[in-house]
């Protein structure tokens, strides 16, 4: 445990060292700022909170960002590593293969939470107190917050599978990027493009649900627009979501086991890779 | 600690295949505790390989590597890497943070306190930049901070692949001083190295290799009667009487060279006593005596030209 934490502390200080941790702070919250700022008009007719709409605001939003800033935190991580000539020093320690991708995992968890913490949380408190709004449906809100961590986990885990499967950093971020490129937007692209050319519906309402479920930024946004009464009513999908039969603890495990099986998978390639 | 002779790396019938290439081929050795055994090779003879078979970096192809007491391959292996210190060839850091950070960090892996990495930088001569990035550092700063991290927590067992490259005299000499420290501690260590004039007199033990193959194995003596190089005599005589000297040794030696006050004399380690006998048996007529022996390089080459000399 306590060398995971060596390794975990070692992350958070680089991504405070190279201001990874303010940038993201400042992206989040700037976001979460002027979403909260447009969000507050339109809340008249359906006597919407404007947490709400600032949860289905951002969560549309984090859909895009998150994964990217997961992605970036993570491409590198192994590949860097084998690159400079650092990780092989590191095995050297007493440090067994898995504890380096779980110290890892670990501290770039925390480099997101602190950022998601701060520029999501800390923007919300303030604009709030400032236009002297009520904390009405915080729950919502919270809720994205963690889920939006849990995306984030998601996608530092995808981005350890691609950091330790190429061979040179330039074909990681490639990589990353194509990866966010189908996850964020090819895929839905693909699946609502079937959806209107599928006439006789032969995509029925239960196989659509599983194709949603299979990406886990579709898995995201239903969990955000739908756990929640105040903000699926908001959001218009009050029916679809109940409609589609997904619970929010099969959505969240679906989530965990998105950042279980490419994390493990990375490990077990890690075992067998030489240096 | 170790009791003399105990084995603390064996070696059996390792082979290691890249793709295609074989880089390391049917390599057996052991290297006892308290040893310093050197590896010579030209580049790219299998020592940066062999160096990470026994670190459990790469695993061999066949043949089994045993590192104190077990295979350095496996995570068990993780815990005995306490007592391990390893310098790779051109060390890299994480450049963004300092020296002592870097330090640290491998110190708190190691288990060893915060106080012993401030010596260990005044030890290396690092005290003053120890705030500074290690992106900021030259190369033999580096390679110093490298030798830093390899003897956090008194290593037992020591690997350093090309450890003065960078240096220069002064803090290879340093160098070699704080080596000489830790060996008196009882650590055992097995360097890699070009320097082979450098080496020489430290190593117990010199392990050959070419193309993978280790070529001679022997301490510095049992490479000589090996590769019989000869030994050369100088002997400083009374001006004008070299000449005269070197007719009344007869023909049976081997006179390479006469000058007006010299007398230089080649011989194999076998005829050596005999013939400095026969010197002194010359009375005053012989003023001095030197003796060279063949060096390292010269077995070196010897083996690498494939045993002519």
């Amino acid at each position: 445990m306590n060398m995971l934490w060596n390794l975990a502390l070692k992350e958070l200080r680089d991504g405070l060292r190279n201001r990874w941790i303010a940038a993201a702070i400042i992206v989040l919250g700037t976001l979460a700022v002027a979403l909260s700022l447009l969000g507050s008009a339109p809340t008249g007719a359906v006597q919407a909170s404007t947490l709400d709409i600032s949860v289905i605001s951002l969560a549309s939003l984090s859909v895009y960002l998150i994964p990217l800033i997961a992605l970036m935190l993570s491409f590198d991580a192994l590949v860097g590593e084998f690159e400079r000539g650092t990780m092989m020093l590191l095995l050297t320690y007493p440090v067994t293969r898995w504890q380096v991708i779980i110290g890892k995992f670990l501290g770039h968890v925390l480099i997101l939470s602190i950022a998601i913490l701060a520029g999501y949380g800390g923007a919300i408190i303030i604009m709030t107190l400032l236009t002297g709004g009520s904390f009405d449906g915080w729950q919502a809100y919270v809720s994205m917050m963690v889920s939006s961590l849990l995306l984030g986990a998601v996608f530092i885990a995808l981005g350890y599978l691609v950091s330790v499967l190429v061979k040179e950093r330039a074909t990681a971020a490639g990589t990353a990027i194509g990866l966010w490129l189908v996850f964020v937007v090819l895929y839905d692209l693909v699946l609502f493009g079937v959806l209107l050319l599928d006439e006789s519906q032969i995509i029925s309402q239960q196989l659509f649900s599983t194709l949603m479920l299979i990406s886990p930024t579709d898995t995201y946004r239903i969990l955000n627009l739908s756990l929640f009464d105040g903000v699926s009513q908001a959001a218009g999908i009050a029916g679809v979501a109940s409609g589609s039969g997904l619970s929010g603890m099969l959505l969240i495990s679906v989530m965990l086991l998105w950042v279980a099986v490419p994390l493990a998978t990375t490990l077990l390639v890690f075992q067998r890779r030489e240096l | 600690m170790n009791t003399v002779n105990e084995q603390v790396i064996s070696l059996q019938a390792v082979n290691k295949c890249y793709a295609s290439e074989t880089v390391v081929r049917d390599v057996n050795f052991n290297v006892n505790s308290g040893e310093c055994v050197v590896l010579v090779g030209h580049n790219g003879a299998g020592k940066t390989t062999l160096m990470k078979l026994m670190l459990g970096l790469t695993r061999p192809t066949s043949g089994t590597v045993e590192v104190l007491g077990g295979n350095p391959a496996f995570n068990a292996a993780a815990a005995q890497h306490k007592t391990l210190g390893y310098l790779p060839e051109s060390v890299a850091f994480y450049e963004a943070m300092t020296g002592l950070e870097v330090l640290q960090f491998y110190a708190r892996l190691k288990g060893v306190s915060n106080l012993d990495c401030e010596n260990l930088l005044e030890l290396v001569d690092l005290a003053d930049a120890s705030r500074r990035r290690v992106g900021t550092y030259s190369k033999g700063m580096r390679q110093r901070l490298g030798l830093a991290q390899a003897m956090l927590g008194d290593p037992q067992l020591l690997f350093l692949d090309e450890p003065t490259t960078g240096l220069d005299p002064l803090l290879r000499h340093h160098f070699y001083e704080l080596i000489d420290g830790l060996h008196k501690q009882g650590a055992t260590s097995i360097i890699s190295s070009h320097a082979l004039n450098e080496v020489e007199a430290r190593a117990d033990r010199f392990i050959i290799m070419k193309a993978g193959v280790i070529v001679a194995n022997g301490t510095l003596d049992e490479l000589y009667q090996q590769v019989a190089l000869p030994i050369q005599i100088r002997i400083a005589v009374a001006s004008g009487e070299a000449s005269k000297i070197a007719e009344r040794l007869g023909s049976e030696v081997n006179v390479v060279h006469v000058n007006e006050q010299s007398v230089c004399l080649i011989c194999s380690s076998d005829e050596k006593m005999s013939l400095i006998r026969r010197l002194t048996d010359l009375g005053d007529a012989v003023q001095d005596l030197q003796i060279t022996p063949p060096r390292l390089d010269e077995v070196y080459s010897y083996f690498m030209s494939g045993g002519q000399s």
